[in-house]
Formats: structure tokens, C-alpha cells, sequence
């Protein structure tokens, strides 16, 4: 096979799954087909993440959290990377992941609760 | 797994064309990103010119007691490329003539060199304003000869600028080989113990930070910080500065980038970090290196990669200081690094 077929069929088999981690380079494109949103997007989003009250390292911390609960790669990858990058440890990085799956197992826990309640009053 | 100087391996990346040639290959000859030229063009910086020159680094032999990861320089036990007292004389002739009023040694590990301590006695007394050492920390305690290196920098009233990837064990030792933490933490202790680095005191230590990995550095202020307060409260040591400089992709961190499927990836991250405000003072505008056989670069970097200046002079030995100032200085996509985010330099962040 020739390289240009080889890339050519590279191609078609990235096209063929949901996520390609090149697409997160590509993020920025959004604003293309809706400049106005877009911009105020990652314009609110940049400012979200300046230092303030919290600082921007736990700012990055929570996000790295949030990422994992909403299960989006590039933002796993996003923000592990920028937790390298401010310093942050790796055990600082997984404290904060069972932070997100302690919130999120806690979450499906705590409807137990209703599950008991509707069992009760169904329950003579 | 012990690490070996590309060299010593044989490995195609030690020689410096087939680094430009990857350079200059893939994302950037498909037209994926553009080059360093295009886009110095497009920010309407080009060519890039020096300034006045402030700093004379000179590069005294890529020997080197430790072999780093990431080292810029292939630099390692088995490297011979040593600067001969001859050229060591030259440069001493001509340190006034440039003006310079920095004068930077580094290597490999500059101490290794057999006629240092000649060069550094000589050098301070030409009137050098900042005398700076850039010291691998463990050198102090790699063999008792080199055990009075604090005493000996004090005496010449050097200035000492340390590498120290990371405040853990773990990060440092793998980035720069096992033990090498707790030996730079003992040796940052006997510079205290002397005076260097301590709060007040005029005897300056800086650390430099490079990232231990494809990334970036963060902010050079926070690292700062947090670099401080690890080491102080752990060890009990002080140092003045934290410099965080980028890695370049250029020998072996070019190597560890291929290896580890990174190269594309950290490519996209240096073009997209490009800051126009950063080349305004990228370190080749006010420094000129000097490799150890008297070879004149605008850059450690581009001697890595021996890129000559491109200038009709070219060797210590016709120094002319008129005639280096009017070249342009010799870039190519590794330059992406010195001008990513805050910039890099070898004094830290410029922008
Ligand atoms: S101490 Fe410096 S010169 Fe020596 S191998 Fe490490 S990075 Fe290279
Ligand atoms: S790599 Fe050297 S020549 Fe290129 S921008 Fe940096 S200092 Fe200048």
C-alpha cells in the first residue's frame, strides 16, 4: 500500500469513532459555525478559571474531578495535563477523581432512600 | 531503566540533521502548523535580530556525571567533547571586547572539566558583573574531590544556578536517575550551609524547574511558591529564584517525545502557546554560547544542533563583535520552545 492510501485509510478509520483525541486541538473550531456563542463561551470559560477566591490549582483540581464524573476524555486529558503543569501530584489527582465518584456513588445511593419509601408505602 | 547518552546508543536522533530533518518534517512540511518563520512572519517578527549582547554562555564540555532523560545536550559519562585550557584563553581574551557583563558556564557538568577551576580563578578577574555556574547539584557529591565546590564558589563569589525538576523523590529520579534526589537535596543543604541561596544573603542560588514529561511548565511565580514551601518545610532549605524553563524538542527529549507518541501532540502545544511577546526577548538576543571548541551559536540549543551563527564570524578565535552583531539568528521549529506561554530562557520565563 502506498503511504498516501495508508493515510488515506487512517483517515476513514478515525472517522469511524465517536472520540479522537486530536478533536480536543480542534475545539476552538466551534466558533466557526456560531462565532457569537462561541466566543462568549470561551470567553466565560477562560475567566472561569482565572485565580479568584479559589485559586486557579484547585480550580483545576475541581474541573479534573467534574471530568471523570461526566466521563469526557478530552477533558480527562485536558486537565490531567494541566494538573502536570501547575505541579499537582498524582495522589492530589486521584484524591480529587474519588471526590467526583464519591459525590456521583453517594448520588445513586441517596435515592435508596426514596426506593425505600416507595417499597414502604406499597408495603402493608 | 538506566539511560544511555543517544551517542553511546547509536541511535540516528545524536546526530543533528536527522533532528532537523523531523523537525522540519510531518506536521510542519504537510502545512498542519506552520513554521517558526511563518509564524515570527505572520506576528511581523522576522528575521530574528540580536540585540545587545549581555550574556556570554560558554559550554565547557558535554561530559556529564548524570544522564538525564530529558538533557538537551546528549550530555553523559561517555561524552569526550571537553574545552581545552587553549580555548578556555581564547574566550578569557575576549570577554572585555564583548561587553558582556554575564558570563555563564555550563556543560554537561561543568565541574568535570579538568581546567574549571583555572577558567573560573582566571574569569572572575576580569570584571565580570554576574559569574554564573550552572551546577547539576549531585556533582558535589558524586566524589570528595569535588566535596569543597560550595567553599570554592563562594570564594569567587559565583553565582550558582541548580537544576531541580520537582520537590518529590519520585518525579526526580525518574526524570534524572535514582538517588539523584536525595543527593540534591545534601548538596542544596551544603550550599546553605555556606551562605548560598539563604534569605539576604548576596551569595545567589536559583533552581531551574523543567517539566518531567511532555508538558509545559505552569506559571513561574506559583512553582515558585510551592517549590519554596516544599523544600522548606521538608528539608529546611532556602534557594533565592525558581526559574521554569520548557524543554525543547531537541535530542534526547526529541527521543523520549517520539518514543512515547508525544511529538505530535507537544508540537501542537508549543504552536498554539506561541507568544508574541515572548520573542521580543528570547534568550539569543542578548546572549551569544560558545561550544567547547570555540564555536560561536546564538543558542545552547542551536549548538546541539550545530547550527553555526550565520555570520562571517564563526569562531571565538576571530571574535568581532561589530560584524556578530548584523547576522540574523538561525531558527528552526525548536525555537517553538522558548517562546511557548510566558516564554523560556535559560533565566526563566520572559514574557
Ligand atoms: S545534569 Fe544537565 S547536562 Fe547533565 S545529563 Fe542532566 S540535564 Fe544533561
Ligand atoms: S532556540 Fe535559540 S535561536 Fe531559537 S528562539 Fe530559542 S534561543 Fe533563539
Amino acid at each position: 500500500m502506498n503511504l498516501e492510501r495508508i493515510k488515506y485509510f487512517n483517515i476513514n478509520l478515525m472517522e469511524k469513532t465517536y472520540y479522537n483525541p486530536s478533536d480536543l486541538r480542534k475545539f476552538k473550531n466551534i466558533t466557526e459555525w456560531s462565532e457569537e456563542l462561541g466566543e462568549k463561551f470561551f470567553e466565560y470559560y477562560g475567566k472561569v478559571f482565572e485565580e479568584g477566591a479559589l485559586s486557579a490549582r484547585e480550580k483545576s483540581l475541581i474541573a479534573l474531578a467534574v471530568s471523570h464524573v461526566v466521563q469526557c476524555p478530552y477533558c480527562i486529558d485536558a486537565y490531567t495535563q494541566d494538573g502536570l503543569q501547575r505541579g499537582i501530584n498524582r495522589e492530589e489527582m486521584m484524591e480529587a477523581v474519588h471526590v467526583g465518584a464519591a459525590i456521583q456513588s453517594g448520588a445513586t445511593l441517596v435515592h435508596g432512600v426514596q426506593m425505600m419509601n416507595k417499597y414502604n408505602k406499597l408495603s402493608m | 531503566m538506566k539511560i544511555q547518552s543517544l551517542k553511546k546508543r547509536n541511535s540516528d536522533l545524536s546526530q543533528s540533521e536527522r533532528q532537523l530533518q523531523i523537525l522540519s518534517n510531518g506536521l510542519f512540511a504537510d502545512g498542519e502548523l506552520p513554521t517558526f518563520k511563518e509564524r515570527l512572519e505572520r506576528a511581523g517578527k522576522a528575521p530574528l535580530t540580536p540585540g545587545k549582547l549581555e550574556i556570554l554562555q560558554v559550554n565547557v564540555g558535554y561530559m556529564c556525571n548524570q544522564v538525564c532523560a530529558h538533557c538537551h545536550v546528549d550530555a553523559g559519562p561517555d561524552r569526550k567533547e571537553i574545552m581545552t585550557r587553549d580555548t578556555m584563553k581564547e574566550i578569557l581574551s575576549v570577554i572585555e571586547k564583548t561587553g558582556a557583563h554575564t558570563l555563564d558556564l555550563t556543560g554537561g557538568a561543568p565541574e568535570m572539566n579538568p581546567d574549571f577551576r583555572w577558567f573560573v580563578e582566571e574569569a572572575s578577574k576580569v570584571g565580570i558583573s554576574d559569574f554564573i555556574v550552572r551546577s547539576n547539584l549531585t556533582i558535589i557529591k558524586a566524589n570528595k574531590k569535588y566535596a569543597d565546590l560550595p567553599e570554592f564558589f563562594k570564594k569567587h563569589g559565583i553565582h550558582v544556578v541548580s537544576s531541580m525538576p520537582h520537590w518529590t523523590r519520585g518525579k526526580t529520579d525518574k526524570q534524572r536517575g535514582d538517588g539523584v534526589f536525595d543527593k540534591s537535596i545534601q548538596a542544596l543543604k551544603d550550599l546553605n550551609a555556606v551562605g548560598y541561596g539563604m534569605p539576604g544573603s548576596g551569595l545567589k542560588l536559583d533552581l531551574v524547574y523543567n517539566p518531567s514529561g511532555a508538558f509545559l511548565p505552569g506559571n513561574q511565580a506559583s512553582l515558585e511558591k510551592e517549590f519554596k514551601k516544599a523544600l522548606l518545610e521538608d528539608f529546611g532549605i532556602h534557594f533565592h529564584e525558581l526559574f521554569a524553563i520548557t524543554n525543547l524538542p531537541i535530542s534526547r527529549f526529541l527521543d523520549y517525545l517520539i518514543a512515547s507518541e508525544n511529538y505530535e501532540d507537544y508540537m501542537y502545544n508549543l504552536v498554539d502557546a506561541f507568544n508574541p511577546a515572548a520573542v521580543d526577548n528570547v534568550m539569543c538576543t542578548n546572549t551569544l554560547s560558545v561550544s567547547w571548541d570555540g564555536w560561536l551559536y546564538d543558542c545552547d540549543f542551536n549548538q546541539m544542533l550545530e547550527m553555526k551563527v550565520q555570520s562571517a564570524v564563526q569562531h571565538i578565535s576571530d571574535f568581532n563583535m561589530e560584524i556578530l552583531q548584523n547576522r540574523k539568528i538561525a531558527i528552526c521549529q525548536h525555537c517553538y520552545g522558548c517562546t511557548a506561554g510566558a516564554g523560556s530562557s535559560c533565566q526563566g520565563s520572559v514574557a
